[in-house]
């Protein structure tokens, strides 16, 4: 289990560094500069400012020290668009409004699929079970932004029940819609997955045993069948994860909450790099953290697993 | 001996045999049976003729503002036969058909652009990695771990920063990231064919393995393969959508569903819902048909979910 661990962090690591080493190459590759103004300096401000901050040592220099500054300090370096602020500083700001309304929306996604994917398995064919099924298919062509302004629509324009943005502190009628936008098209998922995954299992023998002992209905869906049916959701998590990531961006965006989201895609309209490039790393090391841990559940829970 | 049972022995005998039906052609009749996958069809065959031939109903384009309706789009925009826009008019007046008959056009070519890049490098990277197997297969499939473990949506977005948006990166963007599930996928089935009968006959005859990997993995991958292609088209659609819906994909007057759903959504407290109600409609529709496409084709091509 600990070298299986020492492994996955051995794959990770490279894998943060490639990340880290294509968007610094791709920053440079790019044209602007941080010190690009309206009006052009004079080339011998501009060399001065240039040598001050490092940026006319070679490329692998440039990376090498930008790399020591993440790792060492956590510096992702200034914004070029919010001149007095850092990247840390921005990111800071964003993160616990993402953080909110994203376990808000993960916690729906994961608790509602599971209980809408068993009930529909347990009373297989029913009317349950059809709801269930057509409700997966259906929140399937529903991503987030297609979900947003259909709710918007709705809740704010003709019912007028809940503000159609802003987030206010975070106070709940501010969150309700940006959580059922993200959390929809994987909850729909999970219910899919969590649905076929419980009939297999409902039918294996090990069940037929545990009714033929004569144990409840109840007893068998929850102490015996649900273990192992969890086993396909959880490896559906860390896709989930990282869609849910992506997905916050348009959150951010339609609905003004003033998450990192908003952040990003205004650097990236204004050309902004160290933001792009401090959230796109923050970003991959979630993800990459998040997926060693839905492993390491997954081998928690499934005992049979060897590495 | 009875003459009837006598002759209907000789005719049994003397037919030609009843000619084995083909895979191909199981499949195709099982596919037939599925109606909602044949509907699907027929939808998305409709959209195809509505993005081609789309442009020829309507004197519009893309780009031409109908300056009559300039501001009283919410008044007299509306869709409307009577003045020529089918679908009414934008937030700035320009024709609504021709720009979703535009925007389909992008958005199906991406959907498919994406799907053909990882038919062609997802299936021979994946029977490659898989038909050797060992360091080969660990080193390959390690890349595309590494590389699925990037959030590949915030690297395309820097690419389209970096590299100004055009139509061309979008889809560079989206080839790049495409083919890595369907390499995994290919994998996954080489290793279980390559221990098979005709493999090793391949081998024993003195086949190199270039030849083995395209000529007897790779044909035997495709039900799989167009399976999985198909199920790939809706979530390109869905990748090239969002980037647009957040202004960073597909560049005025050029569109894309996502963004004219990001425009249409824009406008909505006017009161002009169709602006956002017809590509909607389009981008949902179209993606239930690939689901139900891909989910019948699956019954048909893929005999292990029966």
């Amino acid at each position: 289990m600990i070298a299986y661990l020492l492994r996955r962090i051995a794959v990770a690591v490279p894998t943060l560094l490639i990340l880290i080493v294509v968007s610094y190459v791709l920053m440079y590759a790019a044209p602007g500069g941080p010190f690009d103004t309206e009006r052009a300096l004079p080339p011998e401000v501009m060399a001065n400012l240039q040598r001050k901050y490092g940026l006319d040592e070679p490329l692998a220099v440039q990376i090498w020290r930008y790399l020591v500054a993440i790792v060492t300090e956590f510096d992702f370096g200034p914004s070029f668009q919010y001149k007095d602020q850092t990247v840390n500083e921005i990111v800071a700001q964003g993160f616990p409004v993402t953080l909110t309304y994203g376990a808000w929306s993960f916690a729906v996604a994961v608790l509602v699929g599971v209980s809408l994917g068993i009930a529909a398995a347990v009373r297989h064919n029913s009317f349950l079970d059809y709801l269930a099924v057509g409700v997966s298919v259906g929140a399937q062509v529903l991503p987030n932004f297609v979900m947003a302004p259909i709710l918007t629509l709705v809740f704010t324009l003709w019912l007028g029940w809940l503000p159609g943005g802003g987030w206010q502190g975070g106070q709940w009628p501010y969150v309700v819609m940006p959580v059922i936008a993200l959390s929809t098209s994987f909850m729909a998922s999970i219910a899919r997955i969590a649905r076929s995954s419980m009939l297999e299992v409902l039918n294996a023998n090990f069940i037929r045993t545990a009714r033929a002992k004569g144990l409840p209905g109840r007893r068998i869906v929850f102490r015996h069948a649900l273990k192992p049916a969890m086993l396909p959701v959880i490896s559906y998590l860390g896709p989930a994860f990282v869609g849910m990531i992506t997905g916050s961006v348009v959150i951010d965006v339609f609905f003004a909450t003033g998450g990192i989201g908003q952040f990003f895609v205004n650097s990236a309209l204004n050309r902004d790099y160290p933001v792009i490039m401090g959230v796109t790393i923050l970003t991959g090391a979630l993800i990459v953290a998040f997926n060693l841990l839905a492993d390491l559940l997954y081998a928690w829970i499934d005992p049979r697993i060897r590495y | 001996m009875n003459p009837l049972f006598g002759r209907r022995a000789l005719r049994t005998l003397s037919d030609p045999a009843p000619g084995g039906r083909s895979l191909w052609q199981d499949a195709r009749a099982r596919f037939f049976r599925n109606r909602a996958a044949v509907a699907s069809l027929a939808v998305l065959g409709s959209v195809a003729v509505f993005a081609v031939f789309g442009g020829l109903v309507t004197p519009w384009n893309n780009e031409q503002i109908d300056w009559s309706m300039l501001g009283s789009v919410a008044e007299e925009g509306a869709p409307s036969f009577a003045n020529g826009h089918y679908f009414g008019v934008d937030e700035v007046g320009r024709d609504l058909f021709a720009r979703t008959v535009q925007g389909t056009r992008i958005s199906l070519a991406v959907g498919i652009v994406g799907a053909l890049i990882s038919v062609a490098v997802g299936t021979l990277y994946g029977a490659t990695a898989g038909y050797f197997g060992g360091r080969v297969d660990g080193a390959m499939m390690r890349v595309v771990d590494v590389l699925m473990a990037i959030p590949y949506m915030f690297v395309l977005i820097l690419l389209m920063v970096v590299f100004s948006r055009s139509i061309l990166m979008l889809f560079v963007g989206i080839g790049l990231i495409s083919w890595l599930d369907m390499a995994r996928i290919a994998r996954g089935q080489t290793l279980s064919l390559k221990n098979r009968e005709f493999v090793e006959a391949a081998v024993a005859i003195g086949v190199r393995p270039r030849r083995i990997v395209l000529r007897h993995i790779v044909p035997n991958l495709l039900g799989v393969v167009i399976v999985y292609a198909t199920l790939l088209v809706p979530s390109m659609i869905i990748y090239e959508s969002f980037i647009s819906f957040l202004g960073l994909g597909v560049q005025e007057p050029a569109t894309s569903w996502g963004a004219l759903i990001a425009s249409g959504a824009g406008q909505m407290q006017y009161g002009t819902l169709w602006q956002l109600l017809f590509p909607l409609f389009f981008f949902v529709v179209t993606l239930f048909s690939f689901f139900f496409l891909g989910d019948g084709l699956r019954d048909a091509l893929d005999p292990k979910d029966r």
